[in-house]
């Protein structure tokens, strides 16, 4: 049964996609987080900015955004698993059989 | 910058679970002296009696449920992605990221964000990259995963070895967090607290097992969501639900006046930023308490709907102790019976980490100070749970069963082992908690997080993905993560000075993720490829068959439930 799915291409092709998409979004994810430290680190007048004029600074929005960006990334990669990827796999073992 | 020291010391105390420090913070130090003991509050004693109350009802439930080693470890792996998401963020939001991210902001404003979204990052990477994986591969611990087609006895005497140092730091700071808070919230002695919860954990753990350990962590979830969004709508209708209004009203009261609206003094050194970024990020994602949630849903589906919904629920309960913050500033230093007059300024009654519990004063009377109160205590026992079964589960399922028995046990005596290992836990975490009374424990956060990210994820993760890990790289690289960032925690500022009393730190940074991380997985890939003996060829030989089953779950299935 392991040679049999070892052999099959779906099964190729869903680890290929899903390990490049979880790696991309991986990366996307640190890129985001890091961006946000250095832009900490070094950015301090941008971040406090103000918005269109008022109290409120471009730094919140932005913070808020980067919260908004794990739980977003987490369920575009949770959509397509549980969807096109799932599938993908119920079919390789339907064929295993 | 004093309160802002008081906060992060404050913070600091409250709970493991807390990674608010950085160069600043760690090297104010923790004052133990910080929270002075209050009237005695019996609004909280009696909801709190009254938490306890359900949870040890649910606990007998639990236990006339629990008859194999899967439902003692792993709920039966009946959980579903929705409740172990409640649950996992019910592990993870302590005490200390409630009442201390909340301070951080009253003091500090815009920092306070810093560390909200740390806290939140590693979790998308836990999905990305873990959490399908572990569960198609593992039974009841992290170790099952790193060990599955590598030698037992080695590789999970190191995995066992990381997560009972970190089960046993996090348990301390605790412990010790707890101690301050029943003083500060309760108005009753450190003993009593260090013992009441001590007294529980083992009642919930050793009766109850996974599936108490988890709906204690779902209510706790559900209770402090509900309490910390009701104190974030009283702030919002206050400003006619305008961020605008707040922000502006809170820069007029502020002492640092506009200043709070942009990032501080937090963050500067670059080096110390990003070890700092890839500790909260990757030690999340190396706990044992969190992992070995991803062993009580049913499949990989329900695994990654599980962080879908605790990233959602963790994220959305940071941006609430954001509001928090910044209702604090407003509507309780603004009141002179929270303020500490003799210390004045922001100082309030009861010290730092009083702005969300004096902001539900303002808002909700005694009646929801009483609440939120219990609530804050009633989150140290969740969370000390969890880390109890993790490191219960590592002595008997790692340690015994698969070391020491080789495999050859029941598992009638499995569970039994694991039972008399909460109760030794229980024992020492009550023992330990008493003698660091009074220590310095602002190590804890950076050395947990740091044997998490440096040991135990690096090892995870070559596990699953390296076709080339054998034996002798997992458990060289492992050492060399665990070994490595204890010692450079230990010769860093928060031990070698505060603790040791040296005049300068030998390593100088606060974290060593930044060094230690990279040097496991360089680690474990040398000594893998270096490594020609006869068992890594049949190590290596063996990678296919796992990564079919990592891959697609065929033979997962039943794990939970044999």
């Amino acid at each position: 049964m392991h040679d049999h799915i070892r052999n099959n291409p779906k099964f190729h092709e869903l680890v290929t996609k899903r390990t490049s998409f979880a790696w991309t979004l991986t990366a996307i994810m640190l890129i985001i987080y890091f961006g946000f430290i250095l832009l900490i680190a070094y950015g301090k007048a941008f971040l406090g900015t103000s918005l269109s004029g008022g109290t409120t600074t471009i730094g919140f929005p932005i913070g808020v955004a980067v919260i908004l960006s794990a739980i977003v990334l987490t369920g575009i990669y949770v959509r397509r698993a549980n969807g096109e990827f799932d599938e993908l796999n119920r079919q390789i073992i339907e064929e295993s059989r | 910058m004093k309160m802002l020291k008081t906060a992060f010391a404050a913070a600091t105390l409250a709970a493991g679970g807390l990674m608010a420090a950085t160069t600043t913070a760690l090297a104010a130090g923790a004052d133990m002296g910080a929270a002075e003991k209050q009237a005695t509050n019996w609004h909280a004693i009696v909801m709190f009696v009254i938490f306890v109350g359900i949870t040890l009802g649910i606990t007998y439930w639990a236990a006339r449920k629990n008859k194999t080693a899967a439902d003692f470890y792993a709920a039966g792996g009946g959980i579903t992605g929705f409740q172990n998401g409640l649950a996992i963020a019910g592990d993870y939001m302590s005490a200390a990221s409630f009442l201390g991210i909340s301070a951080l902001v009253y003091g500090s404003g815009f920092d306070g964000l810093i560390f909200s979204v740390g806290w939140l990052v590693g979790w998308p990477i836990i999905l990305f990259l873990i959490a399908e994986r572990l569960r198609n591969l593992g039974k009841f611990t992290f170790a099952d995963v790193a060990s599955y087609r590598l030698a037992q006895g080695p590789v999970r005497i190191f995995a066992a070895t990381g997560a009972l140092i970190v089960v046993i730091f996090y348990l301390i700071g605790q412990m010790v967090g707890a101690g301050q808070l029943i003083k500060l919230l309760f108005g009753l002695d450190y003993m009593i607290a260090v013992v009441v919860v001590g007294a529980l954990m083992m009642i919930y753990v050793t009766f109850g097992g996974m599936t108490a350990t988890t709906w204690v962590q779902i209510i706790k979830a559900c209770l402090l969501l509900g309490g910390a969004t009701f104190i974030a709508l009283g702030v919002m209708s206050h400003f006619g639900f305008s961020f605008e209004a707040l922000f502006t009203k809170a820069v007029e009261v502020h002492p640092k006046h506009g200043a709070i609206m942009a990032p501080g003094s937090l963050v500067t050194n670059p080096v110390d930023a990003i070890s700092l970024g890839l500790t909260l990020m990757f030690g999340t994602a190396g706990l044992p308490h969190i992992l070995m949630r991803f062993f009580t849903v049913p499949n990989a589906k329900e695994a990654r709907k599980s962080v879908f919904y605790a990233t959602g629920f963790i994220g959305y309960f940071y941006i609430l102790t954001f509001i928090i913050g910044f209702g604090a500033i407003t509507l309780v230093a603004t009141d002179p019976q929270y303020i500490d007059a003799a210390k004045g300024g922001l100082a309030l009654k009861g010290g730092g980490n009083m702005p969300a519990i004096w902001l539900a004063h303002a808002i909700g009377g005694d009646m929801f100070l009483g609440f939120i109160s219990a609530v804050a205590f009633a989150t140290i026992l969740a969370v000390v749970s969890g880390l109890t079964l993790a490191g219960a589960s590592a002595i008997s399922h790692d340690l015994y069963a698969n070391v020491f028995a080789r495999g050859r046990t029941t598992e009638a005596s499995e569970v039994r082992v694991s039972k008399m290992a909460s109760l030794g836990l229980g024992v020492i975490a009550v023992i330990l908690g008493i003698i660091f009374e009074r220590q310095n424990v602002a190590f804890i956060v950076a050395l947990t997080f740091s044997i998490a990210a440096s040991a135990t994820f690096p090892v995870l993760v070559m596990a699953m993905f390296s076709k080339n890990l054998t034996t002798r790289g997992a458990v060289i690289g492992g050492y060399i993560g665990l070994i490595g960032s204890v010692g450079c925690v230990i010769l860093s500022k928060v031990v070698w000075v505060q603790s040791f009393g040296f005049a300068d730190p030998i390593f100088p940074f606060v974290y060593p993720t930044l060094f230690t991380m990279p040097a496991a997985f360089i680690g474990c890939w040398l000594f893998s490829a270096l490594d020609n003996s006869p068992r890594a060829q049949a190590e290596r030989a063996a990678y296919p068959a796992q990564a079919i089953r990592s891959e697609t779950g065929l033979g997962a299935e039943g794990a939970a439930s044999h």
